[in-house]
């Protein structure tokens, strides 16, 4: 009879894994637009931060339906969260940056563990109000106690200490960009490890079919519920790190509204691709800034009309048409 | 020969009360293979997804190796030794063949990735196709060979050769015959090309109406076909035979 000990992990899979979804040139092109930002358009680098906190959001989310096909629409309670919990560790407990940035992602982290078992018994539609109602009573929480998150009127007050002692947060935004872009690094890298990992390996076969994966032995609510809970706990630290450079934290940050924004990221720039986070975030803050800036009234329409032209002409997301126009530049070029 | 999975009464059938089989009882031992057989719609299926869990069972037990598994979740069951391939394959479109071997939760033992590629070469020669890239055949091939890298102690294998040409029944079938000859797995057959689940057996099982209704040595059942025809159908033993 077969040792009941569980087979390690077959290198040469994760090695191809890792092969094909490698750091590529477009990934870098990314980071020296991050880079270049902060050298070519500083006076826009609070607009560029938010769009680095959005990513991250994005990211998040992605991990939960992307990888793991988890329905959600009510992602900004573990954003809220982590926010609430960055302000309040802030307030109360420190005022460094780095221990509130865990204390968001772990708040997020425990609230995802306890949705997670009450959202993961059910899929599809059943799944998809299910988050929107607990986003709802959070939100109704979040409103009331007062005492806690300063209600409407917002959590404000806390004091952001320098980053590691040495870089003071600036008025211009500078130190909160590179903290931001810092954090958005470290958080991509995590999420790329863990979707050409074996355990990214199982939850993408999960969300292709779930019995299969029951079939095959795999514990398919326990490894969805661990997704779930990362996918909140790096939502928290979106939350928590707009908590910090923002020094402000409303009750919208629990909205519905975010909810839907960071969905309509994601699928601007392509679902289950970590790259769409990237595209899709910044895509939607920069046209949502600027359409703001040149008509305040009707910019939502702006921004429908680019919903409704990027479902109708790109449905697989905006990274799809890059990637192909890539592939017909280059034949030889693989799928990331 | 030690007895690795014993069915004792088994009634079973789905959410909606409907009952499929009933009063099922069977037997099989270590390394051995028993054929079911029946027309469409007897309960073949039924019974191999209830000893794999994934039916109401309001009577009955089902027991591996002396544990009772009845009430035991689907991916546990898995775990302790048994590989289920679905009528389906339902391979996952997304991954390539070699991570859709590297999915299944392993256990140690002789059915390696490179132990799978020498029994289906032409699964190494596709590894890194995704599943939705694959033949029909090479999709059977990626089934079996995933239900085998979790070396499993039986395997069920529902419809095997279903849609596939004969030239891959061939190969397949050489498989089966493997993996029988070669190692310990025990296999529970459900097919419709009657001769050929025969052929591979030692045992074999007819139900009808969820109910056994023959039960002896596939010998037996290969070399008479009048009651072959009769317990499985005119039309499938003329298919048969074709």
């Amino acid at each position: 009879m077969a040792d009941l000990a569980i087979a390690p992990p077959r290198s040469s899979v994760i090695a191809d894994a890792f092969l094909r979804h490698r750091l590529s040139w477009s990934d870098a092109l990314i980071w020296l637009v991050g880079i270049a930002v902060y050298f070519v358009a500083s006076e826009y680098l609070q607009l560029a931060t938010q769009t680095v906190i959005m990513i991250i959001f994005a990211l998040s989310l992605d991990l939960a339906i992307g990888y793991g096909g988890i329905e959600s629409l009510g992602h900004a309670v573990f954003f809220g969260t982590g926010a609430y919990a960055a302000g309040s560790y802030a307030l109360y407990v420190s005022s460094e940056p780095i221990s509130g940035l865990v204390a968001g992602g772990l708040a997020a982290a425990v609230l995802g563990i306890l949705s997670g078992l009450l959202i993961l018994r059910v899929r599809g539609l059943t799944q998809v109000i299910l988050t929107l109602a607990i986003a709802t009573m959070l939100l109704q929480v979040a409103t009331t106690a007062k005492s806690i998150t300063g209600g409407d009127d917002g959590l404000t007050g806390y004091r952001i200490a320098p980053i590691l002692g040495q870089f003071e947060f600036d008025l211009y935004g500078h130190t909160a960009y590179i903290y931001g872009l810092v954090i958005l690094a470290v958080v991509f890298l995590f999420c790329r490890v863990l979707v050409n990992s074996p355990f990214g390996l199982t939850v993408r076969g999960i969300r292709d079919n779930p019995l299969r994966m029951r079939l095959l032995g795999v514990p398919v609510t326990a490894r969805l519920l661990t997704l779930y809970t990362i996918s909140a706990a790096l939502a928290g630290v979106a939350g928590a790190l707009s908590a910090q450079v923002t020094g402000l934290i409303g009750t919208d940050s629990l909205s519905f509204l975010l909810s839907g924004n960071v969905l309509i990221m994601l699928i601007l720039g392509g679902i289950g691709r970590l790259s769409g986070a990237f595209l899709g975030a910044t895509v939607f803050v920069v046209v949502s800034d600027r359409a703001a800036a040149i008509d305040p009234f009707n910019w939502l329409f702006v921004l429908g009309a680019m919903l409704i032209l990027a479902v109708r002409f790109t449905p697989s997301g905006l990274t799809v048409v890059i990637d192909r126009l890539v592939a017909r530049l280059s034949p030889g070029a693989r799928r990331t | 020969m030690t007895e690795l999975l014993r069915v004792e009464g088994l009634t079973a059938g789905y959410e909606d009360g409907t009952v499929v089989i009933e009063g099922i009882s069977l037997s099989l031992g270590e390394g051995s293979t028993l054929a079911l057989l029946g027309r469409n719609g007897v309960g073949k299926t039924t019974l191999l997804a209830s000893i794999m869990g994934l039916t109401k069972i309001p009577d009955g037990r089902v027991t591996l190796q002396g544990r009772d598994i009845t009430r035991r979740e689907t991916h546990t069951r898995a775990f302790d030794g048994i590989g289920y391939v679905p009528q389906e394959r339902e391979i996952f479109p997304s991954l390539t063949v070699e991570e859709n071997l590297a999915v299944a939760r392993a256990r140690k033992g002789a059915w390696t990735l490179e132990a799978v590629y020498e029994l289906f070469p032409r699964l190494a020669e596709r590894r890194r196709n995704y599943g939705n890239q694959l033949s029909g055949g090479e999709q059977q091939m990626l089934a079996v060979g995933r239900a085998l890298i979790s070396n499993p102690v039986l395997l069920l294998l529902d419809e095997p050769f279903e849609g596939l040409a004969p030239v891959i029944v061939d190969q397949l079938a050489a498989a089966f015959d493997r993996i029988r000859n070669e190692t310990g797995i025990a296999t529970i057959l459900v097919e419709h090309h009657a001769e050929i689940a025969l052929s591979l057996a030692e045992q074999a099982i007819v139900l009808d109406r969820g109910q056994i209704v023959w039960a002896g040595d596939s010998a037996t059942l290969l070399h008479d076909r009048a009651m072959l025809a009769s317990l499985i159908g005119i039309d499938d033993a003329v298919a048969h035979e074709a």
